[in-house]
């Protein structure tokens, strides 16, 4: 298993290699100017020239990528052009709040895409199979802003029953300490605060989660059909056990493996579809920071959080893969 | 008598049968199902809507007619004003343009892109293949939307810019795909066969290999369209969208009305319904065709 661990690993090298050439490679050698996008269109040449010596850009291609690399790898992935601070204490910073989100959006995909997706499997043909493929079909092709703007007309617009944005109401007051709001809340032992964060988590992860609570369910679907289909099951039921032991120890533990992957997979998309969902709910996670990046045109802190996107993603993958290795034997050998 | 109502009855039942190329029996399956059948009405739509908007609009994307702005859905505006008094029934149909030839281009971007990839890799195969699989690799590890983020701010907001950055995104698996079909297809009987007879590498490649390998690639393309305009519309959401704001583009339209959640809703209903229909007719269209192609996977 190690052995499998160590041969995975290597691969993420040269990934992220080639990740940090592709990101410079943008900056520098694609049109568009980074200092005509930080000082505007109209600035003389003189401005450009000293923000191109401030920027480092007027030095040989091979340095400023030396001097890049060296900088990721000592943990300096530089500084924000517009207020000089440092890109990944910030990120940092911010991240909890989209590991809060994505994980909420995770609980509530699965939850209900699993499920949902057994249901159907279970009831393939029927109408109530058509309904669920219905519901999948209209989640995977609603996007996350749609959802995220029509929840938030009707439950917390119209009918005032959530709060429109935010992650907590200021008002409560709760302090900071690891920046995840249900945490912290819980840590200051204020249960009206956790009540009123749980509140506001809801429209974001069900909006961010309905895509991938479709693909899910239709993934489980897929995979319970065709595992319902083997020989095993056949004998499992020719055996007498009853429908439930079939569906348990025989279907389910089988249909589980794709589940897995996807579930795994889901977690980058959540991570990417943070961007926009923190945008509709104004969620200070790191989504909207490169969203006001972009606004800014803050090249750095757009490079830079691609690349920590990803890395996690990478590194997702990476334990999905052990995941799938754990689960079935067959991966590891092959 | 007999024997020739006989012969006539046999001569019907293998004629049934016979198939009349992949593409043909694939599409006769296709029109026959309904949820594909619904996919390509509502294709037509969006492609009819997108082509008559100049014939259909009542009045231009862009005009403006401050006296009646922000108007709720009436005869004279059948989807209402937005902020500057722009008929917002005008501006859907005109961003069926917009997106029909932003969707198309992005996803035309990705195949050529994608495709010359996946061919050079699934047909050269060794050194060429490892080293263009890994350059995919470090693409596929940037998710797709955040690639097309990074793509149009170095580049800046423009409508090519967005076609090049979804198209950009979905490139890597296009390649993906395209070699994975083409590396089975290089042991094949009738391209050791073409090798044989001395077909130079070319030919082979664009006569025998290529076109036995398109069938995933044009279901991922159809399934790409759907994605592709949602990922237009997203740019558009996040303030990528073209730079002139007059263009009536369904992301930014989405994002102006945000403002007016409570004053106007019907501001995100209309252009989000358009963007959910395209989407739904290219993913029934996808999933048809996939099933069309291949009936096994078909439950």
């Amino acid at each position: 298993m190690l052995k499998y661990i160590a041969r995975r690993l290597l691969t993420v090298v040269p990934i992220l290699l080639g990740l940090s050439v592709l990101l410079f490679v943008f900056i520098h050698v694609l049109p568009g100017d980074p200092a005509y996008a930080i000082l505007g269109q109209r600035a003389t040449a003189e401005q450009i020239a000293l923000m191109h010596a401030y920027l480092g850009l007027d030095r040989p291609l091979l340095d400023q990528y030396v001097q890049y690399l060296g900088g990721i790898l000592h943990g300096d992935l530089g500084a924000s052009s517009v207020n000089n601070r440092p890109i990944l204490q910030v990120f940092l910073q911010r991240f909890p709040a989209t590991v809060e989100l994505t994980a909420a959006s995770l609980v509530f995909a699965a939850g209900a895409g699993i499920p949902l997706g057994r249901y159907s499997g279970r009831n393939a043909g029927t109408w109530r199979d058509a309904l669920v493929t219905i519901v999948s079909l209209l989640g995977i092709s609603i996007p996350i802003f749609v959802t995220g703007l029509s929840l938030q007309y009707v439950l917390a617009v119209d009918l005032g029953v959530l709060p429109a944005s935010g992650r907590i109401d200021l008002r409560l007051n709760v302090p900071a300490v690891t920046n995840f709001m249900l945490i912290d809340t819980l840590l200051a032992g204020n249960l009206a605060a956790f009540v009123d964060a749980v509140r506001h988590l809801v429209l974001p992860a069900v909006s961010l989660g309905s895509i991938h609570m479709a693909v899910i369910a239709r993934i489980t679907r897929a995979s319970y059909i065709e595992v319902a289909n083997e020989d095993y099951v056949r004998t499992a039921r020719a055996k007498g056990l009853t429908e439930k032991r079939v569906d348990d120890r025989h279907i389910l533990r089988n249909a589980w493996l794709p589940v897995t992957t996807v579930i795994g997979l889901a977690v980058g998309g959540l991570l990417a579809g943070a961007v926009i969902t923190e945008t509709v709910f104004t969620w200070n996670g790191v989504g909207r920071y490169v969203v006001d990046a972009i606004k800014n045109h803050d090249y750095m802190v757009v490079q830079s959080s691609i690349l920590i996107f990803a890395l996690i993603f990478l590194v997702v993958n990476l334990i999905v893969d052990v995941v799938y290795a754990v689960l079935d034997p067959r991966i590891r050998y092959s | 008598m007999s024997v020739a109502r006989v012969s006539g009855g046999l001569a019907q039942g293998p004629e049934r049968r016979i198939s009349r190329g992949l593409w043909r029996d694939a599409a006769s399956r296709l029109v026959r199902t309904g949820p594909g059948v619904l996919g390509l009405v509502l294709i037509g739509l969006f492609v009819g809507t997108a082509l008559l908007a100049p014939l259909i609009a009542p009045y231009s994307a862009s005009t403006q007619d401050l006296a009646t702005r922000l108007q709720l859905p009436s005869a004279a505006h059948l989807m209402g004003t937005d902020l500057l008094g722009r008929d917002e029934f005008s501006r859907v149909l005109y961003g069926a343009q917009i997106s029909l030839i932003v969707g198309v281009s992005a996803v035309a971007m990705g195949l050529v892109i994608g495709g010359l990839i996946g061919a050079a890799a699934g047909a050269l195969g060794g050194a060429v293949d490892a080293v263009l699989m890994r350059g995919v690799d470090v693409m596929l590890a940037i998710p797709g939307i955040l690639l097309a983020i990074g793509i149009v701010t170095w580049l800046d907001r423009g409508l090519p810019q967005i076609m090049l950055a979804v198209g950009v995104s979905n490139a890597p698996i296009f390649a993906r795909l395209l070699r994975g079909s083409l590396l089975p297809l290089r042991d094949a009987d009738y391209v050791v066969a073409a090798r044989s007879i001395g077909a130079p590498r070319g030919r082979l490649l664009l006569r025998h290999m290529v076109p036995n390998a398109l069938t995933p690639l044009i279901v991922q393309a159809t399934l790409a369209l759907a994605t592709s305009i949602i990922d237009v519309a997203g740019l558009g959401f996040l303030g990528l969208g073209p730079p002139d704001p007059s263009t009536a583009e369904w992301g930014t339209m989405l994002t102006d009305s945000t403002q007016f959640l409570r004053l106007a809703p019907y501001l995100i209903f209309f252009p989000g319904a358009a963007i959910v229909i395209s989407a739904i007719g290219f993913n029934l269209l996808g999933d048809g065709l996939r099933e069309s192609i291949d009936p096994r996977l078909k439950r």
